[in-house]
């Protein structure tokens, strides 16, 4: 069943760009530009894009918080804009740049304000905040306030406000974003936890493909507004022809060898391979004065980067 | 027959009791707010009792140049009482304010506050009654009692004055934060308020009777002020309605214009926000 469908989904600003002293030109710019998108119950997407490529757009159009310009979209059920009160019930919204907490107040107080907001059950919101308590190891800081709390640690006060009244769909814009790698580690374990269970969607937009890899089984690629790639992360790779490495270091170079070599420097070799690495493996072994051999997966980031090239080359 | 069956509409009495409790756990988050600021409110309330001296003795001084001993029909102690009530009140109403609706507009902050089952008007004006009633317990009272101990104030003779008093203030603190969310609103077309904001600062300063009582001014042009304008309704009319300045129904008749300047400001208020929503852009991320 899906929980968000987008159809021709199109944001435009006008931007007015100074030409002389006096005059201004009005200029429209196409922040999202005909995005489809249908998202399951339970799925976890990633959806990532350049800078200015219309991802936290869309899902400002998607919470209710952007009026699109044309086009359709529901999620849940509901036209996210008339219909935002009763959306805000069933969706949680994490803007890594911007907070939903109370600055002034500890974060205690914030979760207890959120539920009467949301108007949740007292029984559901402790036990809800009881699971965040001990995945986010909230307890150290709950009594602070938020105004005095680091970044790591309110990006876990924002995980556990998003989450307090059981939302059927979490909305994440980047939020890992300056974070170091031991609280990006706990926001991804506990985004995973919270996604294992099924009854979650998650949204996820980032510019860390790290998320992506350790978090979604699907990716869609927005540039210049429309959606580049919408498929698994293997899927991005075969259609990119990325392959494996195989690093081989030698004690002493050699003079020759048959074989696929991509980069041959002195003492180290790198072959690429589709599929599995065993046969080349195996052929290496013989190798005289073979040190070490080392099998890389394809880089996430490098498929990504070419995406994106391809796309900017593209765009009108 | 009688019975109660699934499809029943909720009764009107099952939703009023949560909203309430939401508002009211709203108006609890804004006392708690402002109460963790001890020193700013402690610094508030000194200055507001230090310019409160200086405007008594102006005032006084005014009133001791008549021939009647009156100055815009108020005697000393009526004067005295319109000062210090009025520095208590300053407050309570935060007819200077802040801008921080403004502020989150600017930063994009207030998608937060849309992505909240509640209006977000609902929701600034239940925390701005918070902070309101905090003022009342730490703004109003320290001036009060000074000029009670300094000074021979006017104290009200007739019994329904303290209650109008307490109507008129509530409706003044409604009248003011409707006034401040529209020039902190303007910040969805324009991003700086900085103009508007002075403009408010000495529209709302002068016309509410904050500098000098409106009965100093010609009365066709204070008559003007009070009818055209929400500003008297912020300070002015409480005051008046504490120191007994007019006849009893007109009295009620200024309380009910503030109810009526309640109305339409807080429709207002409610238009803008649909408005601005439809042209709402959030920039960077």
């Amino acid at each position: 069943m899906s929980v968000i469908e987008a159809r021709g989904l199109r944001k435009e600003f006008t931007v007015r760009v100074k030409r002389s002293r006096l005059r201004r030109e009005k200029r429209i710019v196409h922040a999202v530009d005909g995005v489809d998108l249908t998202v399951e119950r339970g799925e976890m997407l990633g959806y990532i894009g350049p800078n200015g490529a219309g991802k936290s757009t869309t899902l400002k159009m998607m919470t209710g918080v952007l009026m699109p310009s044309a086009g359709e979209v529901r999620v849940c059920g509901y036209t996210p804009v008339p219909q935002r009160t009763k959306l805000t019930r069933r969706i949680g919204v994490v803007f890594g740049q911007r907070s939903q907490l109370w600055w002034d107040l500890p974060l205690r107080d914030s979760f207890d304000l959120l539920r009467h907001i949301f108007r949740v059950p007292a029984a559901d919101h402790a036990s809800r905040l009881r699971r965040c308590r001990s995945l986010l190891d909230l307890d150290e800081f709950l009594d602070i306030p938020v105004r005095q709390l680091s970044l790591g640690q309110r990006m876990r006060g924002e995980l556990t406000a998003a989450l307090l009244h059981g939302p059927e769909v979490l909305f994440l814009d980047e939020p890992t974003i300056g974070l170091d790698v031991v609280s990006k580690q706990a926001v991804r374990s506990f985004l995973t936890e919270v996604g294992v269970r099924g009854d979650t969607t998650l949204v996820l937009t980032t510019h860390d493909l790290a998320d992506i890899e350790r978090l979604c089984q699907r990716l869609v690629v927005i540039d210049h507004g429309r959606v580049v790639h919408d498929g698994t992360i293997d899927a991005l790779h075969a259609r990119y022809g990325s392959r494996r490495r195989v690093v081989v270091d030698l004690d002493e170079p050699v003079a020759s060898y048959s074989g696929a070599i991509v980069e041959a420097d002195g003492r180290r070799l790198v072959f690429e391979v589709d599929g599995s690495a065993a046969a080349v493996v195996a052929r290496l072994g013989g190798l005289p004065g073979l040190r070490d051999i080392a099998i890389l997966e394809p880089d996430i980031e490098d498929v990504v980067a070419r995406l994106y090239k391809t796309t900017t080359e593209d765009a009108p | 027959m009688g019975s109660v069956n699934a499809t029943a509409p909720p009764s009107a009495l099952r939703n009023i009791v949560p909203a309430f409790r939401t508002f009211a756990a709203i108006t609890g988050s804004g006392f708690r707010r402002y109460s963790t600021y001890r020193q700013a409110t402690v610094a508030g309330a000194f200055t507001n009792t230090v310019f409160g001296f200086l405007r008594t003795y102006v005032l006084l001084a005014v009133a001791a140049g008549t021939a009647s001993g009156l100055a815009g029909g108020y005697d000393r102690e009526q004067l005295v009482t319109f000062v210090w009530a009025g520095q208590g009140l300053l407050a309570v109403v935060a007819l200077w304010g802040s801008t921080e609706i403004a502020d989150r507009i600017r930063t994009g902050d207030v998608a937060s506050d849309l992505l909240r089952p509640v209006h977000p008007i609902t929701m600034y004006l239940a925390a701005d009654l918070g902070r309101a009633w905090h003022a009342v317990l730490t703004r109003f009272v320290p001036p009060v009692l000074t000029g009670l101990l300094f000074f021979d104030v006017y104290l009200p003779r007739q019994w329904f004055t303290a209650p109008l008093f307490v109507l008129s203030t509530a409706l003044a603190v409604l009248l003011c934060f409707a006034c401040r969310f529209l020039v902190n609103a303007v910040a969805y077309w324009l991003t700086d308020i900085r103009g508007p904001m002075i403009a408010w600062l000495i529209g709302s300063g002068v016309l509410g009777g904050l500098f000098f009582p409106l009965r100093f001014l010609p009365e066709p042009l204070m008559v003007a002020m009070w009818v055209a304008t929400p500003f008297p309704g912020m300070l002015q009319t409480p005051l008046d309605v504490l120191v007994e300045r007019d006849a009893p129904a007109m009295r009620c008749g200024l309380v009910a214009l503030q109810v009526v300047w309640v109305v339409l400001l807080l429709t207002c208020c409610t238009v803008v926000q649909r408005r601005a929503e439809r042209r709402l852009v959030i920039h960077g991320g």
